[in-house]
């Protein structure tokens, strides 16, 4: 709520009917700050996007794009938006998408063409929309929400779909784009797709804000177990379990789990096995055992 | 200023897909070709009034235009809104500072160019030919630029009618359906049903009082009505159309019903748009 923010929400609840969407939901976004909305299908990150649009009145709480309320002018000039599913009039092409939206947002088409070399598909300004591939549509939905350097950036599962290279290019544009003041809020299934190029994660389930962080602290206050699997020399798995405990799998190797800060001291009772370890493999809870651990789904494997 | 330039931009947007789309072309040589087949094919055993050619096909187009040209102005229209809901393109839209009346407004305006551009084309082809082959006087002239100029209102009304149509679903294939159903309905079963009860009436009070207004209420038969009464001839007139001489109202009251019928469509379309989550 600080002049800071670009975006604030404060204990937002929006409702369908009976259906609570969003329920008590606050959160700010800086500017030059990526964060990530991650939550599955029907969490309310969607809802939340359109309410910023000012498509939805909540039901309670505030909202304000820089001081502004959502819709008004102020608001509609400071944000720009780009859904997952949008498809672009066919017989256009790529410089006449964007040569529109440019006048909707009363931005000189001129100043706005060179965005289409930012996103990459230069090459295909003059050609008819109909004949890009989908990385390239939602290129050229990018460029468009690129326009006139919007304040904030609200891209609603932006890269689903997208291959690998693609995906890796539309966030160094986003990276660009944070560095240069603009605050960035995208939504996503997947926290591994994120990783390293979000500043800030805040995790909906069911409408409700279950975690809100820098992925690191998210990671640590999980306090997921490290599992390291043992696997025993040739006939020595009962006395390497008999040492170790923890649990056999596969005949010949042993995993035992322990809290991040008691990596080191694991490790050095492993050592005093000596001969007996053919193999180590120590495993870290990955980002989407924090994800699902945070959105409430128990992950198989994850003991404790 | 902006907003004046927002809704150029979305107008230009629309014509430019007019053209890309073809609707233009075919729309064009629908227009040409009926007036062409009606002037050549339909009064070609008036041979004796040759330069009454004009006047004469004037008359029989308005009866053509009463259906074609409020379909091919659905078919412009009728995607309108549900169109850019299904393709995701009205959350864009709405998310910059355009709002939905200048979406309402500029769309409307961008059918309605190249609706009045092919009618234009179409109707002036038709009419250059004519009368460079059977010759023109002024009445057959004033009355091609009246049947030409009010094809274009009543082309306005049903672009209304369908951008309204398509605010209420979230489909194209809705829109479709009830855009067809809208047609259906005021261009060819509404007479129908007028026609059925006259009979039935056989001259009683409906017939003299009510039925007038009824015709007079409907957008196509008014623009029918309204040419056909200011067209001094002895040319055929059958069914609905022999109230063209016989209306208990100022002829003027015709354009004042399409007129009507514009502004209640585009206010309709506008509330509509007005209540959609996109």
């Amino acid at each position: 709520m600080t002049d800071a923010t670009i975006l604030s929400v404060d204990e937002l609840t929006i409702r369908f009917g009976a259906v609570t969407a969003v329920d008590g939901v606050s959160l700010g976004v800086a500017p030059g700050e990526r964060v990530a909305l991650l939550g599955h299908n029907g969490a309310g990150k969607s809802t939340l996007f359109k309410t910023v649009l000012g498509f939805l009145k909540p039901a309670g709480g505030r909202l304000s794009i820089g001081g502004a309320a959502p819709g008004s002018d102020a608001a509609r000039r400071a944000v720009s938006y780009l859904p997952e599913q949008v498809v672009f009039p066919k017989a256009l092409t790529g410089a006449e998408v964007l040569t529109h939206f440019a006048r909707l947002k009363g931005v000189a088409p001129k100043a706005a063409l060179p965005l289409l070399e930012t996103v990459g598909i230069a090459d295909a300004a003059g050609r008819a929309v109909g004949t890009y591939s989908k990385g390239m549509r939602q290129r050229l939905g990018l460029a468009q929400a690129l326009i006139g350097t919007p304040r904030l950036l609200l891209l609603d599962e932006p890269t689903s779909g997208l291959d690998p290279v693609s995906r890796r290019e539309f966030y160094d544009v986003l990276e660009a784009s944070a560095r240069a003041g603009t605050a960035v809020l995208l939504s996503s299934h997947s926290l591994s797709e994120i990783e390293n190029r979000i500043d800030r994660i805040a995790i909906l389930a069911k409408g409700r804000l279950r975690a809100e962080g820098a992925l690191a602290d998210l990671s640590r206050r999980a306090g997921l177990p490290i599992r390291i699997r043992v696997e025993a020399a040739e006939g020595r798995v009962e006395a390497v379990h008999a040492r170790l405990g923890g649990e056999r799998v596969n005949g010949r190797s042993v995993v035992v789990t322990c809290r991040a800060e008691d990596k080191v001291s694991a490790l050095a009772r492993l050592a005093e096995l000596g001969s007996d370890v053919a193999d180590i493999d120590i495993a870290l809870p990955d980002l989407d055992d924090v994800y699902r651990h945070y959105s409430g789904v128990t992950a198989q494997g994850v003991v404790q | 200023m902006t907003g004046l330039d927002r809704m150029a931009a979305v107008a230009a947007t629309e014509f430019r897909l007019a053209f890309r789309n073809r609707w233009v072309l075919l729309a064009t040589l629908a227009f040409t070709l009926f007036a062409l087949a009606l002037a050549f094919l339909g009064s070609g055993p008036s041979g004796a009034l040759k330069a009454d050619a004009l006047t004469l096909t004037a008359a029989s187009l308005s009866t053509l235009t009463v259906y074609l040209v409020p379909l091919m102005a659905l078919l412009v229209s009728y995607d309108s809104i549900a169109g850019e809901i299904e393709r995701g393109t009205l959350a864009l839209v709405l998310a910059t500072p355009l709002k939905r009346g200048e979406l309402v407004v500029a769309k409307f305006c961008g059918h309605l160019a190249v609706l009045a551009l092919a009618i234009g084309i179409g109707y002036g082809i038709a009419g250059a030919v004519i009368a460079g082959v059977h010759g023109a006087d002024d009445a057959g002239l004033i009355a091609w630029a009246r049947l030409l100029s009010t094809a274009v209102l009543l082309g306005a009304v049903f672009i209304a009618l369908g951008m309204a149509l398509s605010g209420l679903p979230r489909q194209t294939g809705t829109a479709a359906a009830l855009a067809i159903g809208a047609w259906l309905i005021l261009v060819v079963l509404y007479d129908l049903a007028l026609l059925g009860a006259v009979i039935v009436d056989q001259g009683g009070i409906f017939t003299k009082t009510v039925f007038p207004a009824l015709v007079l209420a409907n957008p196509g038969d008014a623009f029918r009505l309204y040419n056909l009464a200011l067209i001094e001839s002895n040319a055929p007139i059958a069914g609905l159309d022999g109230l063209a001489h016989t209306l208990p109202f100022p002829v003027s009251s015709a354009l004042l019903v399409l007129v009507l019928w514009l502004v209640a469509s585009l206010a309709a379309a506008w509330a509509l748009t007005r209540r959609i989550r996109p």
